[in-house]
């Protein structure tokens, strides 16, 4: 840390609650003690690579479970809960579930093949150099994109727990502490990192709220002060405590039931706008049936972009064998499942004591209720208890953005190291060499995101962790299932697969996204004259914006893609690898058998064979 | 087991790895079903029996209690089931395999 930041840091140190400052603190510090002591541990390549392909079930669950609660579950959902209500619990559903289609489908045969990364499985599977490189700018490009929104999510927590200081302070903080703990400890490191800090986020996020609800009243409760359509009257116990909504909350009925505001905005925006009553008529009528198909693209697109998410993929390379992989999977089912049960109950509990985080918007509004409702015991004679409570989730927020991060930061540096540097600069370098590699694209990869995350404070965690998903579920979660389970896919089916999914919804988002941003611009013009000449610079965004309220359909489509992505990348690889039928692998059978047969039959390879030189 | 030293030819045929391929996706599909049935089924039930899936239970209606609680076990269940199948599977084909090499 630099000598001003430092001092800005520890004069911003005494406006603030010593106990969310102490665990705030102690995270950061016991993250890098982990990282130097684990440094004295890791020492080959594989240690770093894949921490040395050794690592038990028990510690490997906790660390997936680690990586994958990131800032957008540890925060996101419960705002996103609160915010919209019944909708928003297919998040932590479906970021839970999709852990099966990969416990089903891929995790024992990707195991089974050992590779060191995805990019080594796309070339072992098809024998081709290209599709190495087709496969490393996809990891890097998905990586980079999910990274951002853990960024933004660093920089806004610092910037609230601390207020003063400014938002790349944060993100600077965090990416550093984390580079430094990746290039000192590789993937060995991280493991035991990531371990401590699911834990530490279980912790953080059940013990509050039992506290909180052996006070203020319990989950069901809270949600029993919602009436539904179908009640009169809601019927919570007399004695919990509820205050009034203010006008921008979704009502009762609304929020309680499926269908709710997450999924009919479309719609609701065509509404808005249309001139006749008839046209409102025949918009009301369609409501519903696009909310249904708005739900199930939504579920498409997690499920499938859990089981395709690059730095998730990346720690099967490091379970002992296939078996141990299956067994990994179903823990950090166990665990992710165990953790996700409890942001709903924040943002459930939040609705009826914090309404006025409504009239915010993202980190000030409901994205920060996690963070937000343990304080409230303060003002219920439980001073000291209010503190302590809301320095633990603090903690818990600092665990979720530096263990995400950390995961995906080994997953980028491996492919740059590993893929780039390894395989296509430098073929003949030593282990030596390449473990030096790995240091210098660790911190390469850290200070380039650390420049992206201050570039997108104006954007939304959520949004941006959707995205990635899309991305995800349309590219590589196709390329992935049918590799392992279609013997007649060619590299140009996967690729072309794989592009046209991944690229087509990547498109589809950002046209959403370019009218979404000019929207929440044109919001804060009062003045007519003003709005006009602003629509008039952004003319793209006004013409998108225009298509969407015509067509509510084209919309949802756009803003959820999976559900036709997905299907277009799987056709496209059938069409396209039946058109190159004769550039199936000659040896496909034996791949096959690697990937699928088990390993008592001693037919184990590890694709990598790290003391032989890398001469294959 | 140990790992036998030379891999028996039994394995190398088109057969053995169509079989092994088909009994191991067979158990995926039939794990996923289930879980694919629930996850069509529940927005489905939300749509065309709204009343039914709002009325309380425990507090919470019946949708949200399926949703944000019973769906959690309810896929340890199916994991749980599928990764004993599937390891009792693998252990039944190295045995199957390693005795039709040993017939040869």
């Amino acid at each position: 840390m630099s000598l001003p930041l430092a001092s800005l840091f520890l004069a911003e140190l005494g406006k603030v609650d010593p106990w969310i400052a102490i665990c705030s603190l102690a995270t950061v510090f016991v993250t890098v003690g982990m990282g130097f002591w684990s440094a004295g541990k890791s020492k080959n390549a594989g240690d770093f690579f894949v921490a040395g392909r050794s690592v038990s079930v028990g510690w490997n669950a906790s660390a997936i479970s680690g990586e994958y609660l990131s800032a957008a579950s540890f925060m996101g959902v419960a705002g996103m809960v609160m915010a919209t209500g019944y909708d928003a619990l297919w998040y932590p559903v479906c970021y839970a579930c999709g852990y099966l289609f990969l416990l089903l489908f891929i995790a024992g045969p990707l195991r089974r093949f050992g590779a060191y990364t995805i990019p080594d499985f796309a070339e072992g599977r098809y024998d081709s150099p290209l599709f190495r490189k087709i496969a490393v700018c996809f990891v890097l490009f998905i990586g980079f994109f999910y990274t951002m929104p853990q960024m933004k999510g660093a920089g806004t927590t610092l910037a609230y727990i601390f207020p003063g200081l400014p938002y790349w302070a944060g993100v600077v903080v965090v990416g550093a502490v984390i580079t430094l703990n990746v290039s000192l400890g590789g993937m060995k490191g991280i493991t035991l990192v990531q371990a401590f800090q699911y834990w530490l986020k279980v912790f953080a996020i059940t013990v509050p709220i039992f506290v909180l609800a052996s006070i203020v009243g319990h989950y069901e409760d809270h949600v029993s002060a919602n009436k539904t359509a179908f009640e009169t009257a809601a019927s919570a116990p007399a004695n919990i405590e509820r205050k009034a909504l203010p006008a921008k909350a979704p009502k009762d009925e609304q929020w309680i039931s499926p269908f709710g505001k997450l999924t009919t905005k479309a719609v609701d925006a065509s509404i808005a706008a249309a001139p006749t009553p008839e046209a409102k008529a025949a918009l009301e009528a369609n409501k519903k049936p696009f909310s249904l198909l708005y739900t199930y693209s939504l579920i498409i697109a997690l499920v499938c972009g859990t089981a395709g998410l690059p730095h998730i993929l990346v720690r099967f390379y490091t379970n002992p064998d296939g078996v141990a992989a299956k067994r990994t999977t179903m823990w950090v089912m166990i665990l992710i499942g165990v953790f996700y049960v409890f942001p709903p109950v924040y943002g459930v509990i939040g609705r009826s004591l914090t309404p006025e985080l409504y009239d915010a918007v993202g980190a000030k509004g409901t994205d920060k209720v996690v963070l937000e409702l343990p304080t409230l015991l303060a003002g219920k004679n439980h001073a000291l208890l209010g503190s302590v409570l809301s320095g633990i989730t603090c903690a818990g927020a600092f665990a979720a953005f530096m263990s995400t991060f950390s995961g995906l930061l080994v997953s980028m540096t491996g492919a740059l190291a590993h893929d780039v540097y390894g395989r296509m600069l430098k073929p003949d370098s030593t282990p030596e060499q390449r473990l030096r590699a790995f240091k210098w694209a660790a911190v390469i990869i850290g200070a380039v995101s650390i420049l992206l995350g201050m570039q997108v404070e104006a954007l939304e965690i959520n949004f941006m962790v959707g995205q990635a998903f899309a991305i995800a579920a349309a590219s590589y979660f196709p390329l992935l299932f049918m590799s392992v389970w279609w013997r007649g896919m060619t590299m140009p089916g996967a690729a072309a697969g794989m592009l046209g999914g991944g690229v087509s919804a990547l498109l589809a988002i950002t046209m959403t996204s370019i009218s979404d941003v000019a929207a929440a611009g044109a919001k804060k013009i009062t003045d007519v004259a003003q709005l006009a000449a602003f629509w008039q610079d952004h003319p793209v965004a006004k013409s998108l914006g225009d298509m969407w309220v015509a067509h509510p359909l084209a919309r949802i489509l756009c803003e959820q893609p999976a559900i036709w992505a997905v299907p277009l990348s799987i056709t496209l690889m059938i069409v396209v690898s039946k058109a190159t039928a004769a550039k199936v692998p000659g040896d496909i059978r034996m791949k096959m058998l690697v990937l699928h047969a088990p390993e008592a039959l001693g037919l184990k390879q590890e694709y990598i064979k790290e003391h032989e030189g890398l001469s294959h | 087991m140990r790992e036998p030293t030379s891999t028996p030819d039994a394995i190398h045929s088109d057969a053995f790895l169509a079989r092994l391929m088909r009994d191991q996706l067979k158990l995926s599909i039939a794990c996923a079903l289930c879980f694919i049935v629930a996850l069509v089924a529940l927005p489905l039930l939300n749509y065309f029996q709204p009343a039914f899936m709002a009325q309380r239970v425990f507090g919470f209606t019946l949708s949200w209690l399926i949703l944000g609680v019973l769906f959690f076990p309810f896929v340890w269940i199916i994991s749980f089931v599928f990764i004993k199948r599937s390891i009792a599977l693998e252990v039944a084909e190295a045995q199957a395999a390693t005795k039709d090499g040993a017939k040869r």
